[in-house]
Order: C-alpha cells, then sequence, then structure tokens
C-alpha cells in the first residue's frame, strides 16, 4: 500500500533487514575494538591455560586441588561478601540522607562522595597505610583515648584489606541506592504516613522494598568489583591475604606459570560471569524501569 | 462528630503567601469542594488539614479538637492522591489492606473490610491483581477504597479524577456521589473542573489567590456569584461592563456605554453607586425578544441538544446565548431580551 509507505514518521529504510543492517554497521568500529583488544587476547589466555604438557585440565587440577590456592580462592570469596555486606550496611543510610537532604546539600554531600573515585586508587591506599601504621594516627588516637593501651594490628592484616576495600568501593554501593531512593515517588510515603504508618513500618513496608533493586545493583557492582580487586589487598594485606588477582601477578612476574595464570584468570573469570547471569535476572532493564512507576 | 474548622489558617512559602488566614467550617458529614485556578491555594489548604505542611499561622481543629500540631498518622484521614501514590509492590488486596495492618486489625476482620471496600468500588476479583497492572479509573477506585476502608474521620482528595478521559470521570464523579450519599462523610475534595464541583458538593469554596472568595452551595454561586472572577469560574457567562446609576433594596441598575437599555439585576454586596461594575448576563437567560435590543449572529456552535450563539450588539458588544437547537432563530437579524430576575449586577476584580 503506498500509503503506508509513504507514511510520516518512518524512517526511509523500513524494512527489518535494513534496519538490522543499520544496526550491525553502527556496532561495527565498538565490535572491531573490542575483538582486537579483548576477545582475542581472552581467547589466547584460553589456549595458554590449557598449554601444559600434563593436558589441557592440569593446570585447573592443579589450582583446584591445592590447599594453599584453596585458601586464596577463599580469601577472594570472603573479602568480596564482606566488603559487599559492609558497604551496603554503611551506604544505605548515606543514600537515604543524601536522598532526602535540599537540593544545595545534597550537591555538596554527592560530591563527598563522589570526589575519591577521582583519586587514584593507588593514592588512596597509600594514605591509608601511613594512617593504619603501628604509630600512625588511628593508634594514636586509640591509645590517647584510652581505648586500648597497645597499638592495634591494622595492616597488613583483613582488616586491613577491609578498611580499604570498603572505602574505595563505598561510593560504588551509595550512588544505586541513592538513585533508587531518589525514584520512589514521596507520595507513597505520605501515603504510608496518611493510613497511620510509624516511621519504621513506612521504611519497612514502602522505603525499603521498593529500593531493593537499588540495594541489588549496588551489592553486584561491589561483588564483582571485589573479586577483582588488586592494589588495595596487595599493599594492605601484603603476604598473607593473598587473593585471586595477586596470585595471577605473582604466578606471572614471580613465577613465569603462564599456563597457571591464565587457569586462575579464567576461573575468576567464570566466577564474575556466574554472578552476572545471575544478578542479571533482578536487574533486567525492564524490571527496573517497571518500579518507578 | 467530624467537623473540620479552619481559624485563621495561612500559609507562607519564604515570601509568597499561598494562604491568607483563612476561616472555613466543614459540617460533619459535608462534602466540600475547594474550588480555584492553580495556584489559588486550595490544594495547600488540602495539604495542611491532612497535616503534612505546618500552616504558618492559625489552628485547624477537628470535632472540637486542636489538631495543628498532630501527626497526620494520627489524624486518621483518608487521603486520595493526584496520581494515587498506591505501592507498586504490593496487590490491589494489600494496597487497601495497609491502612488496617498498621492498625492491627485481626486477619478474618481485615479480609472482610478489604472485600466490603472492593465490592463498595466494584473492584471484587482484582484483589490478587499486582497495582501498575490495572488501568487509570481501576487504579482510582482501588485509592478510594483504600482511603475509606480505615473509616476515616475525614475524607480528603486531591484532584484525584485529574487522570482519567471525560467520560470515565463523569461516572467516576456519579459514583462518589453516589457512595457519599448512602455513607455520608465530611468529606474534602480539591479541583480546577466547575463541573466536577457542581456534581458532587454539598457545598462549594472557590478560590482566588489564596482566599476563599466565595463559599455556598453550586446554586448559590451560579444563581448569586459574589463578583465577576465567580461567575467566570462557575459556568458560561456574558459580562458588560459600565457604571452603577442606582442602588437600593439589593437591587441595582448599570448604565453600559452602547447599550441603549439600563440593565437591571440583583446588587452583589459590595456594590457603590457611580463605581465601575459589571453585569452578568448568563448565556441561557438570553432569548428573543420582539422590539428588544437588535443584535446580529455572527457564529453558531451545534452542541447537541444545545446551540451556542455568538450575537453582536449594534453598540459592538458581544454575548454568547445558549437555547435548544430546536428553538434556535433560523435568519441572522434577531432582537433580543433578558431574563431580568437571572441578572446580577457585580463589583469589578481586577484580574490577576
Amino acid at each position: 500500500m503506498s500509503a503506508a509507505q509513504n507514511a510520516p514518521g518512518k524512517p526511509a529504510s523500513g524494512t527489518p533487514a535494513a534496519a538490522a543492517f543499520a544496526t550491525l554497521f553502527l556496532l561495527l568500529p565498538a565490535g572491531l575494538v573490542l575483538g582486537a583488544a579483548f576477545l582475542l587476547p581472552l581467547a589466547r589466555l584460553f589456549g595458554l591455560s590449557g598449554s601444559m604438557p600434563a593436558g589441557v585440565l592440569a593446570p585447573y587440577l592443579e589450582l583446584l586441588g591445592d590447599d594453599v590456592y584453596r585458601k586464596v580462592f577463599f580469601n577472594t570469596v570472603f573479602f568480596a561478601i564482606v566488603v559487599t555486606a559492609v558497604t551496603l550496611v554503611l551506604g544505605y543510610p548515606l543514600a537515604l540522607a543524601l536522598a532526602r537532604m535540599r537540593a544545595g546539600w545534597r550537591a555538596l554531600f554527592l560530591l563527598a562522595v563522589l570526589m575519591p573515585l577521582w583519586i587514584s586508587v593507588l593514592v588512596r591506599t597509600f594514605s591509608w597505610m601511613l594512617l593504619l601504621e603501628r604509630n600512625g594516627p588511628i593508634n594514636r588516637a586509640l591509645i590517647a583515648s584510652g581505648l586500648t593501651d597497645t597499638p592495634m594490628s591494622l595492616l597488613f592484616n583483613k582488616t586491613g584489606v577491609l578498611i580499604g576495600m570498603v572505602h574505595v568501593l563505598l561510593p560504588y554501593a551509595v550512588l544505586p541506592i541513592f538513585g533508587a531512593i531518589l525514584r520512589i515517588d514521596p507520595a507513597l510515603l505520605r501515603a504510608s504516613e496518611g493510613l497511620g504508618a510509624p516511621r519504621h513500618v513506612t521504611f519497612r513496608r514502602v522505603l525499603l522494598p521498593l529500593s531493593m533493586r537499588g540495594v541489588a545493583t549496588a551489592a553486584t557492582f561491589v561483588f564483582l568489583l571485589s573479586l577483582g580487586f588488586f592494589i588495595t589487598p596487595a599493599l594492605l594485606g601484603g603476604a598473607s591475604e593473598i587473593t585471586l588477582s595477586m596470585l595471577v601477578e605473582n604466578l606471572v612476574n614471580e613465577r613465569l606459570a603462564w599456563p597457571l595464570a591464565a587457569a586462575a584468570s579464567v576461573i575468576l573469570l567464570a566466577l564474575t560471569l556466574a554472578l552476572l547471569a545471575v544478578a542479571g535476572r533482578f536487574l533486567s532493564p525492564a524490571a527496573v524501569a517497571g518500579v518507578g512507576r | 462528630m467530624s467537623t473540620v474548622r479552619f481559624a485563621g489558617v495561612s500559609r507562607r512559602f519564604l515570601e509568597i503567601t499561598a494562604l491568607h488566614p483563612t476561616d472555613l467550617e466543614v459540617r460533619d458529614g459535608e462534602f466540600l469542594t475547594l474550588l480555584g485556578p492553580s495556584g489559588s491555594g486550595k490544594t495547600t489548604l488540602l495539604t495542611i488539614c491532612a497535616g503534612y505542611l505546618p500552616p504558618s499561622g492559625g489552628r485547624l481543629f477537628v470535632g472540637g479538637r486542636d489538631v495543628t500540631d498532630l501527626a497526620p498518622r494520627h489524624r486518621n484521614i483518608g487521603m486520595v492522591f493526584q496520581n494515587y501514590a498506591l505501592f507498586p509492590h504490593m496487590t490491589v488486596f494489600e494496597n487497601v489492606a495497609y491502612g488496617l495492618r498498621v492498625r492491627r486489625v485481626a486477619a478474618q476482620e481485615l479480609a472482610r473490610r478489604v472485600g466490603e471496600a472492593l465490592r463498595m468500588v466494584q473492584l471484587d476479583g482484582f484483589a490478587d491483581r499486582p497495582v501498575p497492572m490495572l488501568s487509570g479509573g481501576q487504579q482510582q477506585r482501588v485509592a478510594l477504597a483504600r482511603a475509606m476502608v480505615i473509616e476515616p474521620d475525614i475524607l480528603l482528595m486531591d484532584e484525584p479524577l485529574g487522570a482519567l478521559d471525560r467520560q470515565l470521570r463523569k461516572e467516576v464523579q456519579l459514583e462518589i456521589r453516589r457512595m457519599h450519599v448512602a455513607r455520608p462523610r465530611t468529606t474534602i475534595y480539591v479541583t480546577h473542573d466547575q463541573e466536577e464541583a457542581l456534581v458532587m458538593s454539598d457545598r462549594i469554596a472557590v478560590m482566588r489567590a489564596g482566599r476563599i472568595v466565595q463559599a455556598g452551595s453550586g446554586r448559590d454561586l451560579y444563581e448569586r456569584p459574589a463578583d465577576a472572577f465567580v461567575a467566570r469560574f462557575l459556568g458560561e457567562s456574558n459580562l458588560v461592563a459600565g457604571t452603577v446609576q442606582s442602588l437600593g433594596d439589593g437591587r441595582a441598575v448599570l448604565a453600559a456605554p452602547g447599550i441603549a437599555r439600563p440593565i437591571a439585576g440583583r446588587a452583589a454586596p459590595g456594590l457603590a453607586a457611580g463605581a465601575r461594575a459589571a453585569a452578568l448576563i448568563r448565556p441561557e437567560a438570553l432569548r428573543p425578544e420582539a422590539g428588544g435590543l437588535s443584535a446580529r449572529i455572527v457564529e453558531r456552535v451545534y452542541l447537541g441538544e444545545l446551540a451556542a450563539l455568538r450575537l453582536v450588539l449594534e453598540g459592538g458588544h458581544e454575548l454568547w446565548c445558549r437555547c435548544f437547537s430546536a428553538a434556535a432563530p433560523g435568519e441572522d437579524k434577531v432582537e433580543i431580551g433578558w431574563d431580568a430576575t437571572a441578572v446580577s449586577i457585580l463589583p469589578e476584580v481586577n484580574e490577576p
């Protein structure tokens, strides 16, 4: 029908095939870069991990069968879980406070949350080393306040790693939660209050459930970033708290065990993808959009 | 007893006065509509009544008790919000049950009362639907059921029909009216739609620039408006400007330049002899009259049963006339007059 072909608002290349071609064309540059810089090396990594004379699965078996390596896996997941939990517990009230502020104050505090992201992780981690030292300002303050007699060991152990990682990753927890709370219609909170609900009930039954997608996004961000974290655990944890990414670095730089390093990388990648698949079920764009209504 | 009394209630936002000191009493079981254009202070007054906004001055009494400093959750109000404010993560049942759960109503009674409320708004069978799946009209009724199920002392509604299409709006208006007649409950309703106000209210308070200009029954306001603003806001109106020629005994005569005969009518309060004023002649009060003012029909608008005619008088004045389509004059040259008992002489107001 000629009338339909001339319908206003329809692009000239209206057929599905042409539309698909246009989409492909638009994706081409990014696809080329991704292919050359990411997919090819990834394939090579897979290849490396299978290049041991003992067989394709040998490096994986070695990694998963050894107690030392298993402790590394455990450490990595342990840090990720604890850091995620702590950042959520610290981040939620912060995000809520931000969402409730007047515009002027909010801009200021939002800046305070974002600013650390503009400073190199390396610089921030070194700063923590200075703060957490045996004779650093934190220990001196603790002793001066009488809370402890002897300096606490805050560095080169789990405590140090956790403090540093929580600090670096906190903004990634705050921002999604803040966004989710901001999208909640304030009339819903007023409706709850008008129906007779005390504040804690409004929080538990309206605010918290409606911000859960933000919490899930935050948890996914922080957990995935924690799994691959390198600088902070390397500097604040030292030799006793090795994580997967530190292990890879060690295997490559110290031991030149490329197949093992590649296998460790593949395991980390598999772990990440598996988590993303689970999180994706909760974080589909349609589901996120459906909440704001 | 749920009489609501505003005593000198006012509200300022920084240097802007949203509501001048206002006195208003809503009787127990009365349906009162706050009618006015946007920015007239009607929602401010409602929000103060709900307790979401503290007044800058004055006190608010419900059933004789001073509730000015009472938090919303202690006021036992049912509020229907402009965009319904239904909880999107809950089913219809859970939305309606919310206020009862907060009040720790036992499960069996809760189910009975929610069921009853849903039947009242004709949504039985929808209890397990998630709210986002409902149409606008259905959501509106869930909001109504949620507000009513807690047996509130006062029902507050903030333009609850604004998002519905015209046909649905008319149906829901009548439904709300019927529910109110069946079970009268002190109700304050905010709208800018005059028809809505006329259909539902026992009494209407017309607001303008943070003040109540006039309060009364729809008929009072239509037939005896206090000024030209109210006249224009309720119904169609022809306003003819002039000066007051004589005044007395509740009647006034207006001399309008360009109109040969003086216009007599009911005198609104606030008129002074010799002052500028306006005559209100409702379109339906105009009629053909042999020996009347000669006029020309320059536009005919067919409205179905009624026809609207735009008339131009010899002096250049333009008047709208409404009559039954079947009775509309065929020729364009007419002589017209009006029912003198339906004319009001109103003080002039400076339009904002």
